[in-house]
């Protein structure tokens, strides 16, 4: 339902997105991810058509950006960074100000309202004006404002930027109930949202994708990926990692000193396989005083600054 | 058409949520009293007309008037609401006439409330009141020039106060340009056809027409003629600001 082709984007001699192509098809959430300055809120501009590209094109549900603005722009419900709303208007005053843009009349669009109002459970904010709301409220509303017209197609910077706990998990939890229906993308930079909500993740740096996959596989490509980790007491530290060392599945270990007197020692695969079943059998006929041991399914937070910062990736992006 | 009624709306709806249209109503009406009845001698004057009352709105709506316009797109820009408004399936052309439509509709309201003066001048005599109304509507169609060359300029900046500041200049420039002030400045070098044309795109030569109850269709072409060009060349610069 999205599909962009080539998208560029310049700013005088400086080039915020470069030749990015991607399709997002209905059913799909995408996590946008990147480090700040990467493009990713170029890019969502440019597929909502508040910033023009200076090359590639954009289609919504078959509708071109360019060309086709209208249309295109009323299949989308798009959340801007900050959720930005009239301060001075209530929520109520605001959504129906939308519905009427968008369209929708008297009655159809106070039923339009409504059911937003419901999802986005502002019920007992709807009279004061916005910009006397939380920051949680006002997310909220733009949120409601997003998703009024039931759009097929769903933009969102930041959804869940500065929210506590609580907005976020109701957030995601809103999010994941309309996934199915909707070709989704939102633009983070917590990385266990893409676990939470996304079926996949896209990662920029530069205005380039240099990442592209399911959660599961951006985990796969930590180097913690099925490693297994033991905590047991520093006096048994270096008897634990010759012994570990000598394992056919391990590749490697790492030591970290914990606060509390103990030892963190984790073992890296080797080829692919999984130490945990070696570890742990290990450790039972050794009789170690074993305090935690469990196995890795990755790090994200890894993958992304070995992906974003490492000088392999910024001569493979220069070089491109 | 359907979409300029919202967003006409909404806009006209902020200045009455704000002391803004509150503020501005009561000095527009101060100011328009101050200057017809201490300055202009209203009543020393003994003649029964408001052209006294008339010949100072030139002047109160060039710094009246760029209050109000400076920030219609300014402050989009600023609160990030611009990319909410611009991402509304909602043609930009409609966006910018509904937006200047509800300005100048405001600025028709604090003009309308003027209407004691209009009860005054037919108390104590027998004004000519075809020529009255004929400049009460100069009087809003020049407001409307004024507004539109003010609503093009907010929209090239995020500051309201440059936006405030170069609004008075340009439109100051409109108001003068019948006078020696302006016309010197072209008649050293320009052909007298450029130095006739810069001059009968006064404010001051074309409403004081109107005023004097001489409706030429040209002073109302002329006006709505001004009005249309600036608010082209509004959704020529939003539109610019989307690639620049």
């Amino acid at each position: 339902m999205i599909e962009i082709e080539g998208l560029t984007r310049r700013f005088g001699p400086y080039t915020a997105v470069a030749n990015l192509s991607l399709s997002v098809a209905k059913g799909e959430v995408l996590g946008f991810l990147g480090p700040n300055g990467a493009g990713k809120s170029t890019t969502m501009k440019m597929i909502t058509g508040f910033l023009a590209p200076s090359a590639g094109r954009v289609r919504i549900c078959g509708h071109d950006v360019e060309t086709d603005e209208r249309a295109a722009q009323a299949s989308i419900g798009y959340l801007p960074e900050g959720a930005p709303a009239y301060g001075d208007m209530t929520a109520r005053q605001f959504l129906t100000f939308i519905a009427e843009v968008r369209g929708f009349r008297a009655a159809r669009a106070k039923e339009r309202v409504d059911a937003a109002i419901a999802k986005t459970e502002l019920e007992g904010v709807l009279d004061q004006p916005i910009e006397t709301l939380s920051k949680g409220f006002k997310r909220r509303v733009g949120l409601a404002q997003a998703i009024l017209h039931d759009p097929p197609v769903l933009i969102m910077d930041e959804p869940t930027d500065g929210l506590d706990p609580n907005q976020k998990h109701a957030v995601r939890t809103l999010i994941r109930g309309m996934a199915a229906e909707k070709a989704i993308i939102i633009s983070t930079h917590l990385l266990e949202e893409v676990g939470a909500i996304c079926t996949r993740a896209v990662i920029i740096d530069r205005g380039r994708i240099v990442a592209d996959g399911t959660p599961a596989q951006l985990l796969a490509r930590s180097r913690y990926h099925n490693a297994a980790t033991l905590v047991v007491p520093a006096a048994l530290r270096e008897q634990a990692v010759a012994k570990l060392k000598n394992c056919p599945t391990v590749a490697a270990v790492e030591t970290a000193d914990r606060a509390d007197g103990t030892v963190e020692i984790t073992t890296f695969p080797r080829n692919g396989a999984l130490p945990i079943e070696d570890v742990s059998a290990l450790a039972v006929r050794e009789r170690w005083d074993v305090k935690e041991l469990y196995a890795e399914p990755g790090r994200l937070d890894e993958v992304f600054r070995a992906i974003t910062t490492s000088d392999a990736t910024r001569s493979r992006t220069a070089a491109a | 058409m359907n979409q300029v009624w919202p967003i006409f709306k909404r806009e006209f709806a902020t200045y009455f949520a704000t002391p803004l249209a509150y503020v501005f109503i009561v000095i527009f009406l101060l100011a328009m009293g101050t200057f017809t009845f201490y300055v202009g001698r209203f009543f020393d004057n003994n003649i029964a007309d408001l052209s006294v009352f008339f010949s100072y709105h030139p002047w109160l709506y060039l710094f009246l008037v760029p209050a109000i316009s400076m920030r219609l797109w300014a402050e989009e820009r600023r609160s990030g609401t611009m990319e909410l408004l611009l991402t509304l399936p909602v043609p930009l052309w409609a966006t910018v006439v509904g937006k200047f439509l509800a300005a100048w509709a405001f600025v028709a309201v604090a003009l309308a409330l003027t209407f004691p003066i209009w009860l005054t001048v037919n108390f104590l005599g027998s004004p000519d009141n075809g020529v009255i109304v004929a400049s009460y509507a100069g009087s809003l169609l020049m407001a409307g020039a004024y507004l539109a060359i003010g609503a093009c300029i907010s929209a090239t900046t995020a500051n309201q106060v440059i936006a405030f500041v170069v609004t008075v200049v340009v439109c100051f420039l409109f108001a003068v340009s019948g006078s020696s002030l302006v016309l010197d400045f072209f008649r050293a070098w320009a052909p007298l056809v450029l130095v006739n044309t810069i001059s009968s795109f006064s404010f001051l030569t074309n409403f004081a027409a109107i005023t004097q109850g001489v409706i030429d269709a040209r002073d109302l072409i002329y006006f709505l003629t001004l009005i249309a060009l600036f608010l082209t060349a509004n959704v020529v610069v939003v539109d610019l600001k989307k690639s620049g």
